[in-house]
């Protein structure tokens, strides 16, 4: 896979984890909220319209009762004075004042009419002496029903007022003890019903006519509007409906009907003032809702950000390992390889370089070549016997390199290795000027290795070394020492020769790699070490300074 | 100063043709085998031979076996090992079951001729002591016939 591709790979499985981590939460999270939300809504709906009739219906029964007590209290008046007594003024006026004071001003005044409409006496703040009721429909009314609450009206006075008024009969009259209702004081009874912003009350009568003060103009007067509220219920009951008004806004109206189906009282409120809680906590819930999925979006986008990474690196690492995997593998078939072709290429190298020594052993007898050509022969032939010792030396070492563990393991004093292999280059370190130092640690645990790779290890990093100060000689120190912390044998080899420059450090390992003239040195020495010393579990580190000298430390396990 | 004889066993018949040759041209008596088996029938039929020259690595009758052979029936024939194999661990296998020593090809000609010459000189030495011993045993035999000659006389 490219990298484009794997790139999109890798967003389509970052995009997949977040689609999924999403909806597995969304899913929930929405069907929970929405499913309480609803029953929330619902019931609490109900409770809002039950409480408004509950409401209503209270106030009904208590207008209801203010305006029969009152109806009631003109009539014991009746039963308790004659009309001889009420028809005086001032027992008339003496009986208004204690109304007063008993019933909180409730009454404005009294007044006794006669059975022509005529009132005789009056008690009270208007100047309604002898006032004409006759064409009054208040009147007529109590004259056929016996007493009457009439509606609210202008009247003689030009105030807004109604009236309560009984018939009594002294036969052969009758009379009519009429008494004003402060409209104010009943009005605060219907004024009173004021809930949250919008919702109040107000009555009407059967003609659509407002008995109350209302706030607004913003109130429907067609009885149609309110499904002909008179006609339908029985008079205890409370009806209640949303409807929108005249200018489309929602609303909900309660209806109760007063005194004996004569008024209606009308409740009304904006739905949405009257459901302001319920639509205050589903806003709530929803920007609650709202905030949470952003939160889980921007979490999953980490989340999948960092999944995908991860598997990212170790999809890479596998990768690695793969190649390794496969780079060690084609490692070990170039090393059959290598060691086939060691093997064949030696038998003709071998035949050719005899060849060649055969001719010039032929060389040696023939005298007829002149002496020109016999040098030129002679050398020529010494080039073939020269690079097929050389073919020899690539040979030998490919083949060694490319070796299986053929080699015994054993148990060995990694000092006395040491100290043969010393012994071994004894006699080219004189030769060289070179001082071979020792430092070894005593007690260094045994180490199960081949002693032959061992060796080879150890007579390769200074036939280095020694190479290295071929020419003014030098001092070399092999030290020894076993690190317990992470039980591994340390072993450098220090030269103080002309060092490694820093651009040939990276390759001193790589195979064919030597810096020494064409037939010197075949630049596998160090390739060798580094693989049998992976091959044992070690590992191999060189320091150099121009100039001042190499140091290859090796490292091994202990293995028990 | 004796010939040497040699007998060359290698599978590389040019091989060998060309350092018998060579070796010819030092004054050297020598034979040639291409194989294991072809190399013990020489030495059945040829009693001369001093050093054998032998390859590691051929097919049929390999070289340690050939060894073996020829060690079981001729003793005192030096054997030289070559191996281009470069598995010295073999040569080495070798050179424990009796070989003389062992070379590793290509290997230059006076390399080879100074190893012969070892060998040729290990195995006359090794005939002299045997020669020594058998004069010693013949003299001691004599007294001791004179011994007894004297006694019964």
């Amino acid at each position: 896979m490219d990298n484009n591709q794997k790139a999109k790979h890798y967003r389509a499985l970052e995009r997949k984890i977040r689609d999924s981590i999403i909806l597995m939460s969304f899913i929930p999270m929405v069907l929970i909220s929405v499913l309480i939300l609803y029953q929330f809504y619902y019931s609490y709906q109900k409770k809002v319209i039950a409480h408004l009739e509950e409401l209503i219906l209270k106030h009904k029964q208590s207008i209801d009762s203010f305006l029969i007590e009152k109806l009631a209290d003109i009539r014991f008046l009746s039963n308790t004075c004659g009309i001889m007594e009420l028809s005086d003024e001032i027992i008339l006026q003496s009986r208004l004042v204690s109304f007063q004071t008993d019933y909180d001003n409730v009454f404005v005044d009294i007044g006794v009419v006669d059975a022509n409409g005529v009132q005789i006496a009056y008690a009270g703040p208007f100047k309604l002496g002898k006032a004409a009721y006759t064409n009054a429909k208040w009147f007529q009314k109590v004259k056929k029903d016996g007493y009457v609450i009439s509606d609210v009206f202008l009247g003689l006075r030009g105030l807004p007022h109604f009236i309560v008024a009984v018939k009594v009969s002294s036969e052969p009259n009758s009379w009519i003890i009429r008494a004003t209702i402060d409209f104010v004081k009943f009005n605060t009874l219907v004024h009173n019903i004021h809930i949250g912003e919008t919702g109040f009350a107000f009555i009407l009568n059967k003609e659509g006519e407002c008995q109350t003060q209302f706030i607004t103009q913003d109130i429907e007067r067609q009885m149609v509007f309110y499904n002909n509220g008179f006609h339908r219920l029985p008079d205890n009951r409370v009806n209640i409906f949303q409807k929108k008004n005249a200018s489309g806004v929602d609303y909900i109206y309660v209806t109760a009907l007063l005194k004996n189906g004569d008024w209606m009282l009308v409740y009304q409120q904006q739905t949405s003032d009257a459901l302001y809680e319920l639509h205050h906590a589903i806003k709530l819930t929803v920007m609650l809702l709202i905030l949470c999925a952003v939160v889980v979006i921007v979490i999953t986008y980490r989340i999948s950000k960092s999944i995908v990474h991860l598997i990212q690196k170790s999809d890479h690492e596998k990768q690695q390992m793969n190649l390794k995997v496969v780079e060690t593998g084609k490692l070990a078939s170039v090393g059959q390889l290598a060691s086939g072709v060691a093997h064949e290429i030696n038998n003709p190298v071998a035949i050719m370089v005899e060849e060649a020594g055969w001719i010039m052993d032929l060389l040696e007898d023939d005298s007829s070549i002149n002496n020109e050509n016999r040098e030129e022969f002679k050398r020529a032939l010494e080039q073939i016997r020269k690079q097929g010792n050389r073919c020899k030396q690539i040979t030998h070492k490919l083949l060694s390199f490319a070796r299986k563990s053929d080699a015994v393991m054993e148990d060995v004093h990694i000092n006395s290795l040491i100290e043969e292999v010393v012994t071994l280059t004894a006699q080219r370190a004189r030769y060289s000027k070179v001082q071979i130092d020792m430092k070894l640690m005593p007690n260094i645990p045994l180490m199960k290795l081949s002693p032959s790779e061992m060796q080879q290890i150890l007579l390769n990093l200074i036939n280095n070394a020694l190479d290295a100060m071929d020419k003014d000689g030098g001092i070399i120190t092999i030290s020894s020492r076993f690190n317990s912390n992470d039980n591994f044998i340390e072993i450098d080899v220090q030269d103080n020769g002309q060092g490694i420059p820093e651009s040939n450090i990276e390759h001193i390992f790589d195979p064919f790699f030597t810096t020494k003239p064409v037939g010197k040195g075949t630049g596998l020495g160090l390739s060798i070490c580094y693989g049998i010393i992976q091959k044992m579990g070690g590992e191999i580190e060189v320091q150099s300074v121009l100039n001042d000298g190499t140091c290859f430390r090796i490292k091994f396990p202990v293995n028990y | 100063m004796s010939i040497t004889n040699i007998l060359l066993v290698d599978d590389e018949i040019s091989f060998i043709e060309t350092v018998a040759k060579r070796l010819n041209k030092r004054d050297f008596n020598v034979s040639i085998a291409s194989g294991g088996q072809e190399a013990l029938d020489f030495l059945a039929s040829h009693m001369t031979i001093d050093v054998v020259i032998l390859d590691v690595k051929m097919p049929g009758l390999d070289g340690i076996a050939v060894l073996q052979e020829i060690k079981k029936h001729y003793p005192l024939i030096q054997v030289i090992m070559l191996t281009g194999h470069a598995t010295v661990e073999s040569a080495i296998e070798g050179m424990k079951k009796g070989a003389f020593d062992y070379l590793m090809k290509p290997c230059a000609i006076d390399t080879l001729i100074a190893k012969v010459n070892e060998a040729f000189n290990a195995k006359k030495h090794h005939e002299e002591k045997i020669h020594n011993a058998r004069i010693k045993e013949i003299g001691q035999s004599i007294e001791s016939s004179r011994d007894i000659i004297n006694s019964l006389t």
